[in-house]
């Protein structure tokens, strides 16, 4: 299946991805609208040192640790997709304690969020991916073992 | 054709289920349930009461999980007994039901002290099940006085569910600082502040001698009057059916990192259970829902011929109170990190080249970093721990690593 895959190499640290995300997940038509002076929650977010920085969202598991550790049963895997369950959630933050990679976080409600590779909003593929101005951040099949 | 049967319908028999049928598509499951409840998870029953669920959204699968995984269920059957000679499960209706291979998920129950004049408490409870939860919403329909006995996960989580629904909410414990299992004293008074700030009312270092009906008499000579009592000291590994049909116990039914037990066939999952602590390398009971899980999927993939292992199990608790996050993994053994933030901590346990355990308290981004680095016992050598330590972030990682996790399948 398609993931999304980041380039650490390529990677400029520009944080737009993250405000492509959150308008993305916003449901609204505006960018200023959805981000203009507000806290923005993205699904992904750029982490670094003094001498890299890479995009960090969720890896969409083969064995998610996420799914067998949510309290709720609100996190599922159905074609491959990890998916939260948000009207279940019931903010615990086991799915933060379990992610080895530090791919989920709160939305502003305290209900968790993560990368759903856009499959649910108006954008149909990843807005991270399609707004990355250096295609350090890209979606596609890659082999298991690569 | 295969005949499964587990016993006990928590969250350990889902997984043992969904372990059976990674390898076993045609075989018969059977589920013997206890409560008439379709599975749902213990943890939620104080979210229930605090109005953060509800019965609707409590299911831990979809109404057709059962019929779709080829599962029965037989619900309302308190109790059952193995005969592994004969290879059988009779069950307290009377029925006989032969098994190629059986699970026990048969769970915890609360243990109870004896205290003197108990008997003469009206509305007492315990608070491990949803019908307890249901028994407590309906107790506190008008504002009661509420007196919870242990200031452990149970009881507090209880202080939490019950609060908007309390006139008053009185903690006791014999021990001397909040979540004794999990934080240390210095931890343990950042919560117990934040739970106070909230209303909640402490009774340390002191207990309970006796009831008097709604009056508890307590040991530190004062009385507490109370008009709902939940009784929260602790709980007891159901090991009587393993024991009964001659598994070794301890606190637990003993497993090995395949979950079976020492009787040939005969697997265990769950609370009930006694498996190793690979933080400290020893045999503990971890009656915790990831746990429950991995165990219960374990055993159904060894129990239908597969061959899987759970070999990384650990204490590890992801809680909350009225805002205030608290997190906790591993064992507190060795050289201690400690940061103190804002209305919270960090606490980070570090002995022979590994991360052994943590306590987070407020700031809990990405603890999962932490947390792997305890399950899979990663040389602190081969990363930038001293970024980790103060941020989880894989920045700490080589490149290598952090292009096999983000550039790769995982």
């Amino acid at each position: 299946m398609k993931r999304v895959y980041v380039n650490e190499a390529w990677c400029l640290g520009c944080h737009l991805c993250e405000y492509n995300c959150a308008f993305a997940n916003s449901g609204l038509q505006d960018m200023a609208t959805a981000l203009k002076g507000k806290p923005i929650y993205p699904r992904i977010h750029i982490e670094g040192s003094d001498a890299i920085t890479y995009a960090v969202s969720c890896r969409h598991c083969t064995d998610p640790i996420c799914v067998k550790s949510c309290i709720a049963g609100a996190i599922r895997k159905r074609d491959g997709v990890v998916r939260i369950d948000q009207t279940k959630c019931v903010g615990c933050l086991t799915c933060v304690l379990v992610c080895p990679y530090g791919a989920l976080s709160p939305n502003e409600n305290g209900v968790m969020q993560k990368c759903e590779l856009c499959l649910q909003n108006s954008c149909g593929e990843p807005a991270c991916v399609t707004g990355c101005p250096n295609r350090a951040i890209v979606y596609e099949e890659r082999e298991e073992d690569a | 054709m295969n005949e499964y049967i587990i016993i006990g319908n928590g969250v350990a028999a889902v997984g043992c289920i969904e372990g059976v049928r990674s390898q076993d598509a045609e075989g018969r499951i059977t589920v013997i349930s206890k409560e008439r409840h379709p599975v749902y998870c213990r943890p939620l029953i104080s979210y229930y009461l605090e109005g953060k669920t509800d019965l609707s959204r409590m299911p831990y699968r979809d109404e057709d999980f059962y019929e779709k995984s080829g599962c029965r269920v037989l619900y309302g059957l308190a109790s059952a007994q193995i005969d592994p000679a004969k290879q059988t499960v009779t069950t307290d209706d009377g029925k006989t039901l032969s098994y190629t291979s059986v699970c026990v998920a048969t769970g915890s129950s609360p243990f109870v002290p004896p205290i003197a004049g108990l008997d003469t408490v009206p509305d007492k409870f315990s608070f491990m099940t949803l019908d307890d939860a249901l028994a407590l919403e309906e107790a506190t329909q008008t504002p009661k006085r509420v007196l919870i006995v242990g200031a452990g996960l149970i009881g507090l989580k209880c202080a939490e569910g019950l609060h908007a629904r309390a006139a008053s909410i009185t903690v006791c414990d014999l021990a001397d600082h909040v979540l004794p299992s999990i934080l240390d004293a210095d931890c343990a008074s950042i919560l117990q502040s934040h739970l106070e700030q909230n209303g909640i009312r402490f009774m340390l270092s002191d207990t309970v001698e006796r009831f008097d009906g709604c009056t508890a008499h307590m040991r530190s000579g004062g009385t507490v009057d109370f008009d709902v009592l939940v009784m929260a000291v602790g709980v007891r590994a159901n090991t009587a059916l393993a024991k009964g049909c001659g598994c070794e116990t301890n606190r637990g039914v003993l497993v090995g990192d395949n979950m079976e037990t020492t009787v040939s066939g005969i697997y265990a999952a769950g609370d009930c259970t006694e498996g190793t602590d690979a933080s400290c390398g020893q045999k503990r009971v971890l009656a915790i829902l990831p746990n429950a899980y991995m165990q219960g999927f374990t055993a159904g993939v060894n129990m239908a011929g597969g061959t899987a292992r759970f070999d990384n199990a650990i204490p590890m608790n992801a809680i909350s109170f009225f805002g205030l996050h608290v997190m906790t993994a591993g064992t507190y053994d060795g050289e201690l990190y400690e940061e103190k933030t804002d209305g919270g901590c960090k606490k980070l346990y570090t002995k022979d080249d590994l991360l052994k355990g943590f306590i987070l308290i407020g700031d809990t981004t990405r603890a999962g970093l932490y947390t792997s680095l305890i399950r899979e016992r990663t040389s602190l050598q081969t990363i930038n721990f001293e970024l980790m330590k103060k941020v989880a972030t894989s920045a700490a990682y080589s490149s290598e690593k952090r292009k096999r996790s983000f550039g790769g399948v995982v």
